[in-house]
């Protein structure tokens, strides 16, 4: 290859990568702000401290919840349209309807073709089964999924975090990162719960040993210690399973101030439909109580005194101010469409990304000193080539990493270090095998070609390898391993450009140019 | 500056000590399988188990056993307290397994902190990591899988470059190399986690830049010195490699030593595991490798070559 075009090549990369390296030098420099500069390698959560979940959406109980509601309507529309049924069913993933002996009714007609989702129907005697059509149950979790995505970002939004990323992962996995967070449990308060409201009217002469199991159904308030955050009791209540209203009408929700003992409540207001519907099942209930049960607990159960008209609501409990204002959050975000499950967290505390930041810095510095010197003390003029090779390694990893937006994590700064350690191999490699030639030969040009060229063959074999290790460990998805796998494949390509094309360019202008060549300093 | 160095043709005769060198390797790995039988499986960190690791900054040196006796106390058992780093650094991790009425808490934080205040006014916690038992599992099987994948490639691509014995001969090194760290992780008591799996993974990419050196100069010298037996090409490969092993591996080997000292407590097991490998690894290249491709080419001699016993 002529001398001039492999110096071109040289040039430009250096270039490019000088270029694509500044933005992450000036975004790291004191006084700046990173996030104001592009283009630069990001900190990972756990060097610049935050949070990091990974969560589960338990969408299949967000189709059992859909069941169970159409068993619900199905039942009113079966009682309105006066046919003799005996009961609905609900089973996994489908409804059984029972007719009393000799009845009949098609529920494909309408007005029992307006549900919510589709069922395939199959009639057997008195029995009707009603199962989920096969894309429907599908389309149910998916949407769950998406819909749960929606409310938590808005439920994040109220964190205040200037970067948080949620990111939908595998079927039912969403991944959030907080970079800069704060104040953990609050995070935690405001993503877990479900956040379903319900109203249901309480039956005050039934016990919890005394109900109607299929029309009535027993839910608790606790009552927790707040010192102590101990729970003292249970309260039970014998509700009716109809569930009157649920938290999806809701416009605003706010947290006030009780002016009789100071304690705060959430205060609700309806949109118009909401209103309408909360109008008409207080104006039905009057003189009962109404419990207002969120995730299946009961908040309080007030006495209904007249119909409720102004499309407002309260629910007060033994709330600190806090938990009202994580509550109104939550309510105002809208409930999520199944329940969750935290399946990994990582927190990392902004000083101990520091301390990490500044850790792996130094490893890297005293290993790459180090690894600089032996170099030239071992291999002369030929380990300065190494050594400037090996500089030039570094900023072309750290400029790739910025070119692709990538995040540097504390096991990927480890990735660098030792990335350091063996790259210099492949020089290694070059060196001693120009040595061996010198043994072999008079002329030193030959040495470093024949050096070159049989020690080419070896860096790629052992390189290429080493790749496939690297490459095994992306299959870990996200997280700090991924990090190490990035910056050792990158390092590792970088190393053999380095090795090959830029210590092979110094011999040349320094050593092959000249007419007379006699000795190598290597 | 050289060390080192031979003339041509003249080698050390390394494949005479094979057999103390079969001899080390499996006092290695049989103390290591002992020491995992014997502790009933390896210690795994929570990425692996599930659970809660809490990693906290106290101002004044922690009273372990104050501590525990503390959280015990408050009703909270099955908590493991060790200091974390350096003495200096008056750093605790609290692991709580899976299901600790603190570790699921959504008020974790709040609590450790109500606990912890009034005798300890000044703490900083630093670090949380809940894993749970499905990501656990999960992790497991990908650690397993990644490993094998690994493995599958270098065999493959090892084959089509050299020989299938080559290949074997590498693979039989990279697993000795394994087993060797992962015992010696065992033995020492230390806790088996992701970053550690990652290590592993390093390490088999390192052992096999040695092992796939000494081989391609194998290669070569077959075909230079047709006369020499296959024992004495070997000898002399890697006599002719050894310098070049012995630097890698030393600059190498000073920058896992900057990470094991200076990197900081995270990722001391890690850069520890690399240690561990890359010692081990160079040592595999020239006693594993070697003698099982002498051994294979003996028992499956390639075609076209007399058997070496005849």
């Amino acid at each position: 290859m002529d001398i001039k075009f492999k110096g071109g090549i040289i040039l430009i990369v250096l270039i490019a990568a000088l270029y694509y390296a500044f933005p992450t030098y000036r975004a790291y420099q004191p006084g700046v702000d990173p996030q104001t500069v592009e283009d630069k390698v990001n900190l990972g959560l756990d060097l610049q401290g935050g949070m990091y979940l990974d969560i589960e959406i338990k969408a299949e109980e967000a189709v059992k919840e859909i069941i169970r509601r159409t068993a619900v309507e199905l039942e009113d529309l079966l009682i309105d349209e006066q046919v003799d049924f005996v009961e609905v069913r609900q089973t996994a993933g489908s409804l059984i309807v029972e007719m009393e002996a000799g009845k009949k009714v098609n529920l494909e007609l309408p007005p029992y073709d307006r549900f919510l989702v589709q069922f395939d129907q199959q009639p057997e005697g008195e029995l009707t089964y009603l199962s989920l059509k096969a894309d429907e149950a599908n389309r149910i979790r998916e949407s769950a999924v998406s819909q749960a995505l929606e409310v938590l970002r808005n439920r994040i939004d109220s964190l205040g975090i200037s970067e948080p990323s949620l990111q939908k992962q595998g079927a039912n996995n969403i991944v959030i990162q907080l970079p800069g967070l704060k104040d953990r449990d609050r995070a935690i308060e405001l993503i877990g719960p479900q956040a379903v409201l319900q109203f249901q009217i309480v039956n005050s002469n039934a016990t919890p040993n005394t109900y109607n199991r299929l029309t009535e159904v027993v839910k608790y308030q606790e009552v927790w210690d707040k010192t102590t955050n101990k729970l003292i009791s249970k309260r039970p209540y014998v509700l009716e399973k109809k569930i009157l209203m649920t938290g999806e009408f809701i416009r605003d929700a706010r947290v006030r101030i009780d002016s009789r003992d100071n304690s705060p409540y959430v205060a609700l207001s309806f949109d118009s439909i909401g209103a309408d519907l909360f109008a008409k099942i207080t104006r039905r209930n009057v003189g009962r109580n109404m419990a207002i049960v969120l995730d299946d607990k009961v908040q309080s159960a007030p006495v209904i005194r007249e119909a409720i008209t102004g499309g407002e609501a309260s629910i007060s409990g033994q709330f600190t101010v806090e938990e009202a204002d994580t509550l109104k959050i939550v309510l105002r975000s809208g409930s999520l469409p199944a329940p969750i499950e935290i399946r990994e967290e990582r927190t990392v505390g902004a000083s101990l990304g520091e301390d990490s930041v500044e850790q792996g810095l130094n490893s890297l510095m005293i290993g790459s000193v180090l690894v600089l010197i032996f170099m030239i003390f071992y291999y002369r003029l030929a380990g300065v080539f190494a050594a400037v090779a090996l500089i030039f390694n570094v900023i072309l990893i750290i400029s790739i990493l910025g070119a692709f937006g990538a995040t540097l994590t504390l096991p990927g700064m480890a990735g660098i270090v030792l990335t350091i350690g063996m790259a210099v191999d492949a020089n290694v490699l070059i060196f001693q095998r120009i040595r061996e030639e010198l043994k072999r030969t008079e002329n030193p040009r030959a040495a470093i070609q024949e050096g070159f060229g049989k020690a080419f063959r070896t860096i790629l074999d052992a390189n290429i390898t080493t790749l496939f290790a690297a490459l095994a460990l992306l299959q870990f998805g996200t997280g700090p391993i991924k990090g190490f796998a990035v910056t050792l494949s990158i390092g590792i390509i970088a190393s053999m450009f380095t090795a090959i094309v830029v210590t092979r360019f110094f011999f040349d202008i320094v050593y092959l140019r000249k007419t007379k060549l006699h000795k190598l300093s290597i | 500056m050289q060390f080192l160095n031979f003339k041509e043709g003249q080698f050390i005769d390394f494949l005479s000590f094979k057999r103390l060198a079969a001899v080390f390797s499996a006092i290695l790995i049989l103390g290591g399988v002992a020491s995992i039988v014997a502790h009933q499986g390896l210690k795994y960190g929570i990425d692996f188990r599930g659970g809660t690791n809490v990693q906290i900054q106290f101002s004044t040196a922690p009273d372990l056993d104050q501590l525990r006796q503390f959280f015990a106390e408050k009703g909270m058992k099955n908590v493991i307290l060790q200091t974390f780093g350096d003495a200096a650094d008056k750093e605790i991790l609290l692991g709580l397994p899976t299901g600790s009425p603190l570790g699921t808490g959504e008020q974790l934080t709040s609590e450790l902190r109500k606990i912890l205040l009034p005798q300890h006014p000044k703490l900083e916690i630093r670090r949380i990591e809940t894993i749970g038992p499905k990501v656990g599992d999960e992790l497991k099987i990908s650690a397993v899988q990644a490993i094998l994948i690994a493995l599958g490639l270098v065999l493959l691509y090892i084959t089509i470059r050299f020989q299938w014995r080559q290949g074997v001969s590498a693979i039989v090194a990279l697993v000795h190399d394994v087993l060797v760290v992962i015992g010696m992780f065992s033995i020492l008591d230390k806790e088996f986690s992701l970053t550690v799996v990652a290590a592993l993974l390093t390490v088999v990419g390192y052992s096999l830049n040695d092992t796939i050196v000494v081989f391609d100069r194998i290669r070569e010298n077959q075909g230079k010195y047709r006369k020499k037996s296959f024992e004495e090409t070997i000898n002399l490969s890697i006599t002719e490699t050894l310098s070049r092993t012995l630097i890698t591996s030393g600059t190498t080997l000073l920058v896992v030593l900057a990470l094991f000292l200076l990197g900081g407590e995270i990722i001391h097991d890690f850069a520890f595991a690399l240690l561990v490998g890359v010692l081990i690894g160079t040592y595999s290249s020239i006693y594993v490798a070697s003698p099982v491709a002498v051994f294979l080419t003996k028992l499956a001699p390639p075609a076209g070559t007399a058997p070496a016993t005849t």
